[in-house]
């Protein structure tokens, strides 16, 4: 569904991400893991159009989508969302959703509707009428979530949704996801919490310094000895012990 | 919903009174403050949609109202076209130079401040053009027959200009109306929010802020053959003055920005005061530290404006927002 | 007519650069103030009118020269723009970029109407002693009082320079600029940087005011015109950059000059806008500097 060939990012003298290759298939769950400032964010932002790649090609079902705007590709359906947050902070829940949910329909009535919908699956029904600005970080995650959705994706691309959440909330979240993910939509997300892409992702790559150091599944990749010093050079060890 | 048809009923009362209300004043004096503040208002409203709703502050909006100003005068002067016509070219000569600023402006991506300073830059250039350049009277400027009649878009009372202005202001408030419950001015507001989140939520951001500037200059053009007609002379510095750029925004700012009545209710506050600060005192300057003042006072503790003043109180008494101090730790 | 003019180019290039160092002085404390606050003082053109008024109420009623009021002008403009900025501006805005250009709209109109209701509208000139004597380059006429503004103006931003570069509020004043967070964390009082930058970006002011009117008039929409121009060199010099100041002065200058012979009066006032909009939009990072 999702094609990342070769791709490379500088900024002046620093190469942010360099030959990335990865592949996200319908259906699935794919997460992209390493330590702070590995250019997992850089890659996203790359894959859905706030960043111009220097090399590499970026195929969304078969098509290439670089040099697209952000609005172009969310409409063809690969939509992410924000690391931080970014929340319409003026706005209701529900007017936020709302928002995403016009990228289908010029019909108010019908936008609502569906941000109503959208709110039922992330849990978020009974914050509908709050102001944004409002939310806790819990609340916040989930409304980057219910907009991203609210505009149909085919792809959800995710970042760091889990960060700043404590355990139960990220048990909630993922529960959230893998609904998310069994009516039909495919994710693929960056995490920096082990423990919850453990459970959740079928596939893996680690990224480091810019690079992919390694790949597959989530028990594989954590017992591989290049990605566990990864995060132990970057002093990432309690993450570690917790997922393992 | 009930609230909502309350609302609905108010608003038509509101507007039957405005119209019937030239039967009850008898004098020329109220009928003209009343005509101002509907024009200031409307020209607010202009302002509101691309800076209240979309968030995008211009600080050169009266190039808009110039150059509607000057077609329909110069196709009246030179051709004899009819303003009653020459007002919808009026339109899309504004509509026009509103593509062209916006294009590109928001095309290289000036926001905030930048944009500010980029639409007083392009209006000072249309003002040393109009001032250069021969149709349109240079430094002269364009003298316009008084010839009352509907075709002219002039009348022979004072309340034949209430209505006009009464009119445009009415389909301002339309406008800006419509814009609260679509999708397009759902993604205004949102573009004025957050831009980035916006663009990945489908919105393509700069067709938007450029349909947005588009409106607005389409409404100033409009404004433009109004004043022409009213008043019947026209020269650069009225045309592109940097006055009435600013008080597009101040009314707007005073009332509120991104609301419905913002600029009606800010039009009415300050043309009072003005009246009331000359009736006491009838300097040159006065009126304008006045609302100079004004500004600074509702940016500082108003940022809402009046209209987002009274509704905070509202919201108050409601009592039901406790929760809104929770958590906000996210970085 | 077009020979005409190009034998009078050499004159109007040397008058643009007579011009062009006092605005450099003026877009310095426009830059210097955007450099380390990261905000656009609207109210510039306002407050140097100001500084023309003070300086010509000095002459008027005290019989100060302008070039000696200077030393009086300048340190009040920087007390009064160090206030403004500690009990006004700072305080009222709460760190938003578009409140910032609001506020300093509402300041910059009560200043020109304040001038307006106390000064009246009339334009005011000095005439000094000296004022008509001039070098003879051959050429053209030179004032006295042009050259000594050329000068005066040029010292006055090699003061400032070397100000920045060697004292110790200088350095913190780069720090400030350079790294707002890490300035604050070894302990520099942040905010007292901003209020002393402000206060320094007004104080060239003052002394440009006093450098301008024996060359120019004043009135209370003096201002206006100077708005424009300061913005037009310092987005031409680059945002924060204080070579590009100078510099931009200096085309600034001169454009308007060889514009205002080849275009004709009226229509050679059309440089100032059309560089400003083409420079925002093809190159918004000016000349010399690194980001907008």
């Amino acid at each position: 569904m999702l094609k990342v060939n070769n791709v490379t990012k500088r900024f002046g003298g620093l190469v942010a991400v360099s030959s990335v290759d990865l592949e996200v298939n319908e259906k699935e769950i794919v997460s992209l893991i390493g330590p702070n400032g590995a250019g997992k964010t850089t890659l996203f932002a790359m894959v859905a159009g706030f960043l111009k790649a220097d090399e590499g090609k970026v195929d969304f079902e078969n098509a290439s989508v670089l040099g697209m705007r952000p609005h172009q590709i969310c409409k063809l359906g690969m939509v992410r969302t924000f690391q931080i947050t970014q929340p319409f902070a003026g706005l209701t829940t529900l007017e936020n959703i709302m928002v995403g949910a016009y990228s289908n329909t010029s019909e108010t009535d019908l936008a609502r509707t569906k941000a109503e919908e959208v709110a039922e699956v992330v849990g978020m029904t009974s914050l509908l009428n709050q102001g944004a600005d409002g939310l806790t970080v819990a609340g916040r995650k989930r409304l980057e979530l219910a907009r991203a959705l609210a505009t149909d994706p085919k792809l959800l691309l995710l970042d760091e949704v889990m960060a700043g959440l404590n355990p139960t909330e990220i048990d909630d979240i993922v529960t959230v996801i893998k609904g998310i993910r069994d009516r039909g939509v495919t994710i693929f997300l960056i995490e920096h919490v082990m423990k919850a892409v453990m459970n959740l992702s079928d596939r893996t790559y680690v990224l480091n310094d810019g690079k992919l150091i390694a790949s597959g599944t989530p028990s594989s990749v954590a017992e591989d000895p290049q990605v566990i010093e990864a995060y132990l050079g970057h002093g990432a060890a309690e993450a570690m012990a917790e997922g393992a | 919903m009930t609230n909502f048809r309350n609302h609905l009923y108010f608003l038509l009362l509101g507007a039957l009174a405005l119209i019937v209300l030239p039967y009850f004043i008898s004098s020329r004096f109220y009928i003209d403050v009343l005509t101002l503040i509907f024009f200031t208002a409307y020209l607010g409203q202009s302002w509101n949609i691309l800076g209240g709703y979309a968030g995008q502050f211009s600080f050169g909006g009266v190039m808009f109202f110039g150059t509607g100003a000057y077609v329909s005068s110069i196709l009246l002067t030179t051709f004899g076209f009819p303003p009653i016509f020459g007002i919808f070219l009026a339109i899309l000569g504004g509509a026009f130079l509103g593509l062209i600023v916006g294009y590109m402006s928001f095309r290289s991506g000036l926001k905030g401040s930048y944009f500010a300073l980029i639409t007083l830059a392009f209006a000072e250039l249309l003002r040393v053009l109009a001032n250069s350049v021969e149709f349109t009277g240079g430094g002269v400027g364009l003298f316009l027959t008084y010839a009352p009649g509907l075709s002219n878009l002039q009348f022979e009372s004072p309340v034949g200009f209430y209505y006009f202005a009464l009119i445009l202001m009415f389909i301002s408030i339309a406008i800006v109306y419509w814009l609260e419950s679509s999708r397009f001015g759902a993604q205004l507001v949102a573009i004025r929010e957050n831009e980035d989140a916006a663009e990945a939520l489908g919105i393509n951001t700069l067709k938007c802020k450029i349909y947005a500037i588009m409106i607005m200059g389409a409404m100033g053009g409009a404004a433009g053959t109004f004043y022409a007609q009213k008043y019947l002379y026209l020269d650069p510095p009225i045309a592109y003055s940097i006055h009435l750029s600013v008080e597009m925004l101040l009314v707007t700012i005073v009332g509120g920005m991104g609301t419905i009545f913002g600029p009606l209710v800010g039009a009415f506050v300050l043309h009072t005061v003005n009246e009331i600060a000359r009736h006491f005192i009838d300097t040159p300057g006065l009126s304008l530290i006045v609302y100079g003042l004004i500004l600074i006072i509702i940016i500082g503790y108003l940022p809402n404006g009046l209209i987002g003043a009274f509704k905070k109180k509202e919201k108050k008494s409601d009592s039901t927002s406790l929760d809104k101090k929770t958590s906000r730790g996210d970085s | 007519m077009i020979s005409a003019s190009l034998s009078m180019l050499p004159a109007a290039i040397i008058n643009g650069l007579m011009y062009g160092a006092i605005y450099a002085l003026v877009a310095l404390g426009l830059t210097l103030i955007y450099g380390v606050l990261h905000i656009i003082n609207f109210a510039h053109g306002a407050m140097l009118m100001l500084a023309l008024y003070a300086a010509f109420f000095l002459f008027h009623l005290f019989n100060i020269d302008p070039y000696f009021s200077i030393l009086i002008v300048t340190p009040c403009a920087g007390i009064f723009g160090y206030m403004i900025y500690r009990y006004g501006i700072g305080p009222l805005a709460k760190g938003k970029d578009q409140n910032i250009l609001l506020i300093t709209l509402g300041l910059s109109i009560i200043i020109e109407n304040g001038a307006l209701f106390f000064f009246s509208g009339d334009q005011q000139t000095v005439n000094l002693s000296y004022g008509f004597e001039a070098f003879d380059l051959g050429f053209m006429y030179l004032s006295y009082p042009k050259v000594i503004s050329f000068f005066a103006a040029l010292l006055m931003c090699a003061i400032l320079w070397a100000a920045m570069s060697l004292t110790d509020m200088g350095r913190a004043i780069r720090a400030v600029a350079k790294e707002r967070q890490g300035a604050r964390l070894v302990g520099i009082n942040v905010e007292r940087i901003f209020a002393v930058t402000f206060g320094i970006g007004i104080a060239c002011l003052g002394a440009a005011g006093c450098m301008m009117l024996p060359i120019f008039y004043v009135d209370p929409y003096t201002g206006n015109i100077f708005v424009l121009v300061a913005f037009t060199i310092v987005v031409l010099g680059g945002m924060g950059s204080v070579v590009g100041a100078l510099v931009g002065g200096f085309i600034i200058g001169i454009t308007e000059s060889v514009g205002g012979l080849l275009l004709g009066e009226s229509l050679g006032q059309i440089g100032i806008s059309l560089i400003f909009i083409l420079i925002l939009i093809f190159r918004p990072t000016g000349l010399f500097g690194s980001k907008v």
